[in-house]
């Protein structure tokens, strides 16, 4: 079992994202975050989605996705050299005694404070899965009141 | 000159050369039909469910070689028509599903008989389409004929809402429809060829598997030269059945669950599977880690997905049917080093050792002279159908002994609910093969509780004057099911007694049709004979031994092997 960024590029038409949504949930497969948004072309929209499974499942959901007619393409990033990005909202408590150690930690992971309110700063972090699910780990002993967050949007990178 | 697009429509289906629509009316495609009446050249038949209009539309696109077509209306029309759409779904049947829709101002409104049709079929269609605009039908209607034709089949639905049937436009020119997503691939990679041929000269022991994909792709003749040039037994799944003759001495009939002894036996034993066009089906491989345990396995599909989804493939070759066995044909015949004559006799210690399982094994029952034996009755109807006949089924019991005593040799003389299993699909299904085939015989091998799910059908056969024949295997019992509690569930019978069923006779007569019945084993040949004489629809109601059993079983979830025998 291993986790796998999907990259999947769809026809920008309705109901495509049903189509894929359900297509996981009829045959069993798992969605640990997806994201969907216009790309530089206004008929096509890129799909991030991150699923876990063995190979066999893996290569199942990527062959069942391009059987949809709405589909263009599939990308499977773990066979490609990549950037994966995710970004996150959380509040997080902030009165006068953790003030300082919530900043500093914001400071440390290059967040930054878009929001705040007497008792509390909203802050945006941004990196790859496994950065934001750190700062979160740190600040929760500090009292986090909400978090949002984007799910994985990936990128094969550039040829050298 | 602006046209409807109800108008449009028409135009569209002559265009994709449809001459035969099934459908039901209602209030959102009261338009259609009103065009439908003035149209000479495409003949309307009228169901009387609209879950018939698709397994009729299934069926006639199975005899015809095309796409099959139904049209129904809004809400409870399109609800109706769902377990015919998945039936064809998983038989890979080309259909292309109109649905009237409440008009596009309405939508999500519930508004009256308004359900979303095209969210519900989203699973068990190839695509579907809601068409918002009336600018977008006839491409709409073009590409979805295209979708549904092509690649692995399967039904297209297209819902339409009542104001894109009266908006008006200019008639677009037909051009080729190019898809940016959608390309199947036809051809098979040559190098996969190579490396599946000679791996085949290697085997020793090897199988042909074949499934419904030869059907679909009509690639019956190649498939047959192979397994002669090369002398290799071929197994059929279900769906499979007269893709290669059934009463070739290579034929080893049906596999899997009620497959032969035989077939298992070899499939179990090989060491070389070739899957044409089938899908590993747990019908067929029954618990997986014993299935074909020595084999090499080749797979040709025009589906990627089904090949290695199942059991892992050696050889993967991702092609049309006919594109890919035409390919092997060819390899064997023009590469130098290769004696046919000499690769076929390799073989013959493997075809022995099939004829001994056959010898020790061969598909039977136990003949008795009182009372019918269902198995009895198709050997009968194949003789005196000289094996000719168009056979559907309904599901059940019925279903396995049309399957495993009507020795099919020609692809869609058996039409049946392979993967959904729906009962109710056997007369619907006639019908439709009458519609398309108005000269040949065709028989519903019928179950008395099958039989009652769509009886409301006799009426669209008389219609149209189809002279189906109906042989109902009547064992007053839901049998199927009834045998599974017979055998593993301690004999008892729940909900499967059919303790109060309606004198088919008297049905038949009441329809207008003929009804008859044999309770004797001599009065079958008697009631066939006058069926077949008969220029009407007719209902035999063949009174069987009633806890008859299908024979060979393999439990749910054991090995091929293990099979129960008669
Ligand atoms: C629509 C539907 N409902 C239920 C079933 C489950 N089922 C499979 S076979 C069978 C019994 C069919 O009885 P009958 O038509 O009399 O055929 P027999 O097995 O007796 O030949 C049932 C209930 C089904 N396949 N389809
Ligand atoms: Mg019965």
């Amino acid at each position: 079992m291993r986790r796998h960024t999907l990259s999947v590029l769809l026809q920008n038409k309705p109901g495509v994202l049903s189509r894929v949504t359900g297509l996981f949930s009829g045959r069993g497969f798992n969605i640990e975050s997806l994201s969907v948004a216009p790309t530089i072309e206004k008929e096509v929209s890129c799909l991030t989605l991150v699923t876990t499974g063995d190979e066999a499942i893996v290569e199942q959901i990527t062959k069942q996705l391009h059987k949809l007619i709405d589909v263009i393409k599939v990308t499977d990033m773990s066979e490609h050299e990549y950037v994966e990005r995710e970004m996150a909202l959380i509040r997080v408590k902030a009165e006068s005694s953790t003030r300082a150690e919530v900043l500093r930690t914001i400071d440390i992971f290059r967040g930054k404070v878009v929001d705040v309110c007497p008792k509390s700063y909203s802050i945006e972090v941004t990196g790859s899965v496994s950065k934001v699910q750190a700062i979160i780990d740190i600040l929760r002993p500090i009292g986090i009141q909400e978090i949002v967050r984007t799910g994985a949007v990936a990128m094969t990178r550039g040829h050298k | 000159m602006k046209i409807t697009g109800a108008q449009a429509l028409m135009k569209c289906l002559k265009e994709q050369n449809v001459n035969c629509i099934f459908g039901f009316p209602g209030g959102a495609v009261i338009d259609i039909y009103d065009e439908l009446l003035k149209d000479q050249d495409i003949t309307h038949v009228l169901v009387r469910h609209e879950q018939a209009a698709i397994h009729a539309a299934d069926a006639y696109a199975r005899v015809n070689g095309d796409v099959g077509v139904a049209l129904v209306t809004s809400g409870p029309g399109a609800t109706n028509t769902v377990t015919g759409i998945a039936s064809a779904y998983l038989d890979s049947i080309p259909l292309v599903v109109f649905t009237g829709q409440v008009p596009t101002g309405l939508i999500g409104n519930d508004a009256f008989q308004e359900v979303d049709i095209v969210g519900i079929t989203r699973p068990c269609t190839k695509h579907n389409y809601l068409v918002k605009d009336v600018k977008d039908l006839v491409p709409t209607i073009r590409e979805a004929f295209h979708i549904a034709r092509t690649g692995r089949p399967g039904p297209v639905l297209i819902d339409l809402p009542k104001d894109v049937a009266v908006g008006k436009i200019n008639f677009p020119e037909m051009k080729p429809v190019k898809m940016r997503t959608y390309r199947p691939t036809y051809e098979p990679h040559p190098g996969q060829i190579e490396k599946a041929c000679k791996a085949i000269i290697k085997a020793k022991k090897p199988v042909l598997y074949v499934g419904g994909g030869v059907i679909a792709s009509k690639s019956s003749e190649e498939l047959t030269e192979l397994a002669h040039n090369l002398n290799i037994p071929v197994t059929m799944t279900l769906m499979g059945l007269g893709g290669f003759p059934g009463t070739d001495p290579l034929s080893m009939g049906m596999l899997g669950m009620h497959g032969t002894y035989f077939a298992n036996m070899a499939v179990a034993d090989c060491d070389m599977l070739i899957a044409v066009g089938a899908r590993f089906d747990d019908r067929v491989t029954g618990k997986l880690s014993d299935f074909a345990p020595h084999a090499k396995i080749i797979h040709i599909d025009i589906d990627p997905s089904s090949i290695s989804k199942n059991v892992q493939v050696d050889i993967p070759i991702v092609a049309d049917c006919k594109y890919a066995l035409a390919a092997m044909n060819n390899w064997f015949k023009t590469t130098s080093s290769i004696d046919m004559a000499k690769e076929s006799a390799t073989h013959e210690p493997w075809l022995n050792q099939i004829k001994d399982w056959k010898a020790k094994h061969p598909l039977g029952y136990v003949e008795e002279t009182d009372i019918i034996k269902p198995q009895f009755v198709v050997q009968k109807l194949h003789e005196l159908t000289n094996g000719d006949a168009i056979i559907s089924t309904e599901v059940g019991q019925n279903q396995m002994w049309a399957a495993q005593f009507y020795h099919f040799n020609k692809p869609n003389n058996f039409l049946t609910s392979g993967g959904l299993g729906v009962m109710g699909y056997g007369l619907p299904a006639a019908i439709g093969a009458q519609m398309a085939a108005p000269d040949r015989t065709v028989i519903d091998v019928a179950g008395d509780g099958s039989i009652q799910m769509n009886i409301q059908e006799l009426a669209t056969a008389q219609q149209y004057h189809c002279p189906v024949k109906v042989a109902i295997l009547n064992n007053n019992y839901l049998g199927m099911v009834r045998q599974w509690q017979e055998l593993f569930y301690n004999k008892q019978y729940s909900a499967t007694v059919l303790d109060v069923e309606p004198d088919f006779v008297k049905l038949a007569e009441a329809y207008g049709a003929v009804g008859l019945r044999a309770t004797k084993p001599d009065e079958v040949e008697p009631v066939i004979k006058e069926a077949l004489a008969t220029d009407n629809t007719v209902i035999m109601d063949f009174v069987i031994k009633r806890e008859e059993g299908v024979y060979p079983m393999v439990p749910a979830g054991k090995a091929t092997t293990e099979m129960l025998l008669v």
